[in-house]
């Protein structure tokens, strides 16, 4: 599955360096604690500036799957169907991600299992992250 | 140009019953021609065009002289469309004045409206407010009926339309993404409400029960009404209820979300009049007033927002809007067209208001039953944008057909002495309530 090689902002670089080194950082609100995702300039809950980089661990839970017989993301069009699942961070459930699921068949994700943390490499030293089903 | 309104958006709780419920009365409609496509040739169905017709249609249907209208608003930037800006591309062609800019063709500014008005012959010589900085129809109409409440006019015309050129459109190309894109384009997904309210509808399903085959009478239905709408794209060019089999067979396009269950994008022009009550009483038209309106805007906490916060956010924007109406809720509302642009987040609006009784997770059930316009649950009576094409405002004109009792087959049987509708969805919405009486 070829994926969309994101293109980062001064904002994002941390992140997605992160993500190229395989690891999944997050916004971590200095001023009331949360977590955030995606990434933003101030913090949704309280709307501080304060943010820290925070790594978790990469451990989630499927909420829903839906799949994808069409897509406008060129790149994505031979690939179809395939899922797009929502998948919710087991550090903090009010976080969730996008997810392909790969390995697993489409219309058979099973709706609340779990999984865990990938990292696909898309060019020399570009890596994505995406969840698969543990197990 | 743009004038701070007193009072405007209505977004936090507790703001109570609307200072200017029963001032402000809805003395004028009209709509533009309807077609599937702007074809990039005639001039006499741009939206420029349309926008003309819309206006000069809803000055008519009021009485008045263009010279008693002194207010415009307009949304000159049909968002989210074919013809956002991000889609239009390199300059096209263009033709003679007036249409020697992309202004008229696919967007209308007040400033190009109020001289395409003066060569159609129907000039607005007196305007004292223009307003061109809204963004959608639910939007639009709690602000036309706010300025004119603070007294920026006596008569606004306001105007929203929807556009669609051949092609596709939002198209993420290449091998790269940026903006808020990455966050959704990699994995497939990208600029569209379809996959959130897919994700939700999905939880709806998980918690209440029931599948994406349980929506299938509503959508029925609102084609149905659409067919009984004779402007309507389906009432013109494709002559034929859909099935249920139809519906249970359609092509997907991110499951659960199908065809079927996804507006079709068309050209069309609405307009409304809004007037001072204390300037109603000789109208030609029996004014429809507004009680209340408010609106919604809330930022999703992370990648998808979820069932739990449309839940939450559309309780509270239908606590608001009674309130703002000055109703007690439900019982007050005979006629309601919530909006309808995916059929996934529909429910989400007629539970939260809990229309005839139908409360969280009863909506599949209701569905289930008589939600016919002749019949006792006469559910989105105009058919909405599934039942008309993605006009966004049909359930805006039918609201007013149904209050003046002149639907036609579409006219429910039910008391339609007030009603309410809203655009566009549970994140960001705005929502009137109107009634044939200046208070409930």
């Amino acid at each position: 599955m070829p994926k969309t090689i994101p293109v980062a902002t001064e904002l994002t670089q941390p992140f997605w360096d992160a993500v190229n080194e395989k690891k999944l950082v997050l916004q971590s609100c200095a001023s009331c604690g949360k977590l955030q995702y995606p990434i933003r300039p101030t913090c949704w809950q309280c709307q501080s500036d304060r943010l820290e980089w925070k790594e978790v661990e990469g451990k989630g839970h499927i909420l829903e799957t839906m799949v994808v017989h069409d897509t406008r993301v060129v790149r994505r069009k031979g690939d179809v169907p395939f899922n797009v699942a929502v998948v919710s961070l087991d550090e903090d459930p009010s976080i969730n991600f996008l997810a392909n699921l790969p390995g697993t068949t489409t219309n058979e994700a099973p709706q609340g299992a779990a999984v865990e943390l990938i990292f696909e490499e898309q060019e020399p030293g570009k890596f994505i992250h995406d969840w698969q089903v543990i197990g | 140009m743009g004038i701070s309104i007193n009072g405007w958006p209505r977004t936090a709780e507790g703001l109570g019953v609307w200072e200017h419920s029963g001032k402000v009365a809805i003395t004028g409609y009209g709509y533009s021609d309807l077609e599937r496509r702007w074809d990039g040739v005639s001039m006499d169905k741009t939206y420029g065009a349309y926008a003309v017709q819309a206006l000069q249609r809803t000055i008519a249907d009021s009485g008045l002289s263009p010279d008693e209208i002194d207010g415009l608003m307009v949304c000159p930037d049909p968002a989210g469309d074919s013809w956002s800006a991000e889609d239009r591309g390199t300059p096209r062609p263009y033709f003679d004045a007036p249409y020697d800019s992309e202004d008229g063709l696919t967007i209308v500014t007040t400033q190009w409206l109020i001289k395409a008005m003066a060569r159609a012959g129907t000039p607005l010589n007196n305007l004292k407010f223009i307003d061109d900085e809204s963004s959608s129809i639910g939007q639009l109409t709690g602000k036309a009926a706010q300025a004119v409440g603070e007294g920026h006019a006596k008569h606004l015309l306001m105007l929203y339309g929807m556009g669609n050129v051949e092609g596709r459109y939002h198209l993420e190309e290449g091998n790269y993404s940026s903006g808020g894109r990455v966050w959704s384009a990699p994995w497939g997904w990208m600029t569209s409400a379809m996959m959130q309210h897919a994700f939700v509808f999905l939880q709806y399903c998980t918690k209440y029960g029931g599948s994406h085959d349980n929506l299938a009478p509503f959508v029925l239905n609102q084609r149905r009404n659409g067919l009984m709408t004779p402007w309507g794209y389906y009432a013109q060019h494709e002559q034929y209820q859909i099935t249920t089999e139809d519906y249970l067979t359609q092509r997907y396009v991110a499951w659960p979300n199908g065809l079927l269950d996804s507006d079709r994008p068309v050209n069309h022009v609405a307009s409304f009049l809004f007037s001072a009550a204390d300037r109603v009483k000789d109208m030609k038209q029996k004014p429809i007033y507004v009680l209340g309106h408010v609106q919604a805007q809330h930022p999703s906490k992370s990648t998808m927002a979820t069932l739990g916060d449309h839940e939450e956010w559309t309780d509270s924007l239908a606590r608001r809007l009674y309130e703002a109406a000055g109703a007690r809720g439900a019982e007050d509302l005979d006629v309601f067209n919530p909006y309808d642009g995916f059929a996934t987040f529909t429910q989400t609006y007629l539970e939260a208001f809990q229309w005839h009784g139908v409360k969280r997770g009863d909506a599949f059930d209701f569905y289930a039953g008589d939600i016919r316009v002749e019949g006792p649950h006469p559910f989105n009576s105009s058919g909405g944008n599934l039942g008309n094409g993605r006009t966004r405002t049909a359930m805006y004109t039918d609201l007013v057909e149904q209050l003046r009792g002149i639907a036609g087959p579409r006219q429910v049987q039910i008391k339609h002495e007030t009603g309410a509708c809203g655009q566009v969805t549970p994140g960001g919405n705005g929502h009137i309530f109107l009634s044939v009486n200046p208070s409930i």
